[in-house]
């Protein structure tokens, strides 16, 4: 019997050890979340899918003069006015261009649209990259809200000779209100 | 050794309670055995149902019979059953019926606990299972949760969560319970060394449940406290990251596939031997092939994010880790086909579903190796492609084991010998039916078939109507296995203590069926 209550202790303390490591096995669970953003959050460079992305454009073309022209077009129905704060500009690539435009909801009522841009010539497109533009996100307005949102963007160096003049069009769509599913 | 158990404990010794009661209060090891062997039975028929319904939607383009959230729910609750409350509680319910008897224990080493283990089974599945009822159905994230997804699901999802919760205290705390009565309560003279396989390789899955069950239940925590308690482990939108909830799930999710397949390389190293008529051969490099599969299991898990975009000397580690794993592997299929080499062969139905195992498994396998190589995992990820080789492994590889474990040792537990003939054509139906359903997904994936959608381009129509044939004849024919089981507790010719003429170890020494308390005075091993 004196055996058997020391076969049944030691197991019990057994118990308490194994118990141990499965309560330090929760807390690395959650010593895995910054040691994730330590290894893999910091230096993400080495990533294969980064490498293209992440290549910047660090000169300005100066030898060079494109002209952009800046055209704004509402789709359909939607009662918005939209229009360009300018109608061109000339710019050298490389160059960071910031521009504006102006958008009114004419109607009644609050109304949601989103802006999609569009290239001529659409060989152009590779080359215009917009780092900051109001077609990122839908757009609500108020009823007779006006607002003026920036568009920021440089063209790319690497553009050919043969594009002396692109046009950058933009045309708002309304976003039909989201039904619940 | 200090176990000599003359006295069996207290709660052992209690007088047999009829009906139900005696079920809810046990604590025997054989009756709790039988409790986790057919809750999961049942569940197998539950995720089969799931399985079938997925087919049958499945068998001509477009959507005839559920809706595609239906769908998505269907897939996700037929992993998340199968794996949580099919597989893994059979696993214990052989570790129950079997480790005290091979070992010469009187009784698991925590009998209470192991009472609580298998109770809060159906409490977990119940959860599950309600869940269709939730608003918004059941999570639909598939079994692996991915956030944002499971982040933004209705309370379906909740409920998975906490019956995930539930699981894997049940897990953990089985898993405590068979460590201890391993390394603790073996009989005197029964070194590790002597110890048969099945023991060692639940021993090593014992510890990876240890390990990986509490980050599993870190990593639910994280997404409830993410939905409801405005946190951001892996809401991009608050600092967090979704990829981490990759990394966390999968840091459980690939050991846990060794958990899966551990203890059925244990069963099949039991069963090849006896209708052999030979000693397993190459023990000793059995034992350290386990455990090495153990400890590099745990350091592999990325091979299932290789299109996250990681880093490429992260890559080539995780592919050469997974690749290595073939090598012990690949030791435990040869030392099998050694043991068989030059054997007296017969072929019995548990003979006949080992032999299934190693072939389909080792197809299973060697598809996996195919899949850790980045540059074509890369093409077959998400496919039907992916679908063929786990079901390969899990179905071909654990189910195949658990029906040979089962008709191997079920003379033992009801003392009567199932039905042979019925047996034999379990198995052969089985074999042709589970080829006939998951052969073709491989070639589905390899044309880029994607993997849980409902609907799919025309050019998949003929192989998905194969698979769905297949899957039904599958389905169908585990009827047959559920109607043996059942026939032979009903009755039999009566079974001998050694069953088969070349079993060997000690639960063939105890009487058939095996009396309700054994060894209640340590054998003595040589």
């Amino acid at each position: 019997m004196v055996k058997t209550m020391s076969a049944v202790a030691s197991n019990r303390r057994f118990f308490t050890k194994l118990s141990l490591v499965a309560l330090g096995m929760f807390g690395f669970g959650y010593l895995i979340a910054p040691l994730y953003d330590r290894l893999c959050g910091a230096e993400r460079t080495t990533q294969t899918a980064a490498k293209d992305a992440a290549r910047p454009v660090t000169r300005v073309d100066l030898a060079r003069t494109i002209a952009v022209q800046y055209d704004a077009n509402v789709h359909g129905s939607l009662h918005w006015s939209f229009r360009p704060l300018q109608k061109s500009s000339q710019v050298h690539p490389g160059e960071l261009v910031h521009i504006r435009y102006e958008m009114t909801n004419d109607s009644d009522q609050p109304m949601i649209a989103q802006a999609v841009a569009s290239y001529a010539p659409p060989a152009a497109a590779a080359y215009f990259h917009k780092i900051e533009c109001f077609c990122f996100k839908s757009q609500a307005l108020r009823p007779h809200e006006t607002r003026s949102m920036p568009v920021v963007f440089l063209i790319d160096p690497a553009i050919p000779g043969d594009l002396p003049t692109i046009t950058l069009s933009y045309t708002f769509f309304e976003v039909p209100p989201r039904k619940s599913a | 050794m200090q176990v000599a158990l003359d006295n069996v404990p207290a709660v052992a010794q209690l007088p047999h309670q009829g009906g139900i009661l005696r079920w809810i209060r046990t604590t025997n090891h054989k009756d709790i055995g039988t409790l986790y062997l057919f809750f999961s039975l049942s569940m197998l028929l539950v995720g089969g149902l799931m399985a079938l319904t997925i087919r049958a939607e499945l068998f001509q383009p477009g959507l005839q019979i559920v809706r595609p959230e239906f769908f998505n729910q269907l897939t996700t609750m037929h992993g998340l059953i199968m794996v949580f409350a099919a597989i893994m509680p059979a696993f214990v319910g052989f570790a129950n019926w079997q480790l005290p008897l091979m070992l010469g224990a009187p009784d698991m080493a925590f009998p209470r606990l192991n009472n609580l283990s298998f109770w809060l089974l159906p409490f977990a599945a119940v959860l599950l299972v309600a869940s269709f009822l939730a608003p918004g159905g059941a999570t639909a994230a598939g079994w692996t949760l991915y956030a944002p997804l499971s982040v933004q699901m209705g309370p379906g999802m909740d409920m998975a969560i906490f019956a995930i919760h539930i699981l894997g205290i049940s897990s953990i705390v089985g898993a405590l319970n068979i460590i201890v009565t391993i390394l603790n309560m073996r009989a005197p003279g029964m070194t590790l060394f002597k110890m048969p396989m099945f023991a060692w390789t639940w021993l090593v899955t014992a510890f990876l449940l240890l390990t990986v069950m509490p980050v599993l239940a870190g990593t639910v925590t994280m997404l409830l406290f993410d939905r409801h308690f405005g946190t951001h482990f892996f809401d991009a939108a608050g600092g967090g990251d979704p990829v981490l909830f990759q990394h966390l799930f999968w840091f459980f999710g690939h050991p846990e596939v060794y958990i899966l397949i551990l203890p059925a390389f244990g069963i099949v190293s039991a069963i090849i031997p006896t209708f052999s008529r030979k000693p397993l051969f190459g023990l000793r490099s059995m034992i350290p092939a386990t455990c090495m599969i153990g400890v590099v299991g745990v350091s592999v898990w990325a091979h299932h994010m290789f299109t996250v975009g990681m880093p490429v000397a992260a890559q080539l580690f995780f592919m050469y880790a997974t690749l290595l794993i073939a090598v012990p592997t690949g030791m435990k299929v040869f030392n099998w086909l050694a043991t068989m080499w030059q054997g007296s062969l017969t072929f019995e139905t548990p003979m006949l579903f080992a032999i299934g195992f190693l072939f389909l498994f080792t197809i299973g396998g060697l598809t996996g190796a195919i899949l850790a190589m980045v540059p074509v995992d890369v093409q077959l990820h998400q496919t039907y492609y992916i679908v063929a080789h786990f079901h390969y492994t899990m179905v071909a590889g654990t189910l195949f084991a658990l029906f040979g474990g089962t008709y191997y040792w079920l003379p033992k537990w009801t003392g009567h010998m199932y039905d042979e003939k019925l047996g034999q054509w379990h198995f052969w139906l089985t074999l042709i039916f589970f080829n006939v359903t998951f052969m073709p997904m491989f070639f589905l994936g390899l044309a880029g078939m994607p993997r849980r959608i409902p609907d799919y381009a025309l050019q998949f129509t003929n192989l998905n109507s194969v698979a769905t044939i297949g899957a039904f004849g599958f389905g169908l024919t585990q009827l047959l296995f559920a109607y043996n089981v059942i026939k032979c507790i009903r009755g039999g010719p009566r079974a001998t203590a050694q069953v088969w003429e070349g079993a060997k170890g000690l639960e063939w020494t105890v009487p058939s069926p095996a009396p309700h308390h054994t060894f209640s005075t340590p054998p003595v091993v040589e």
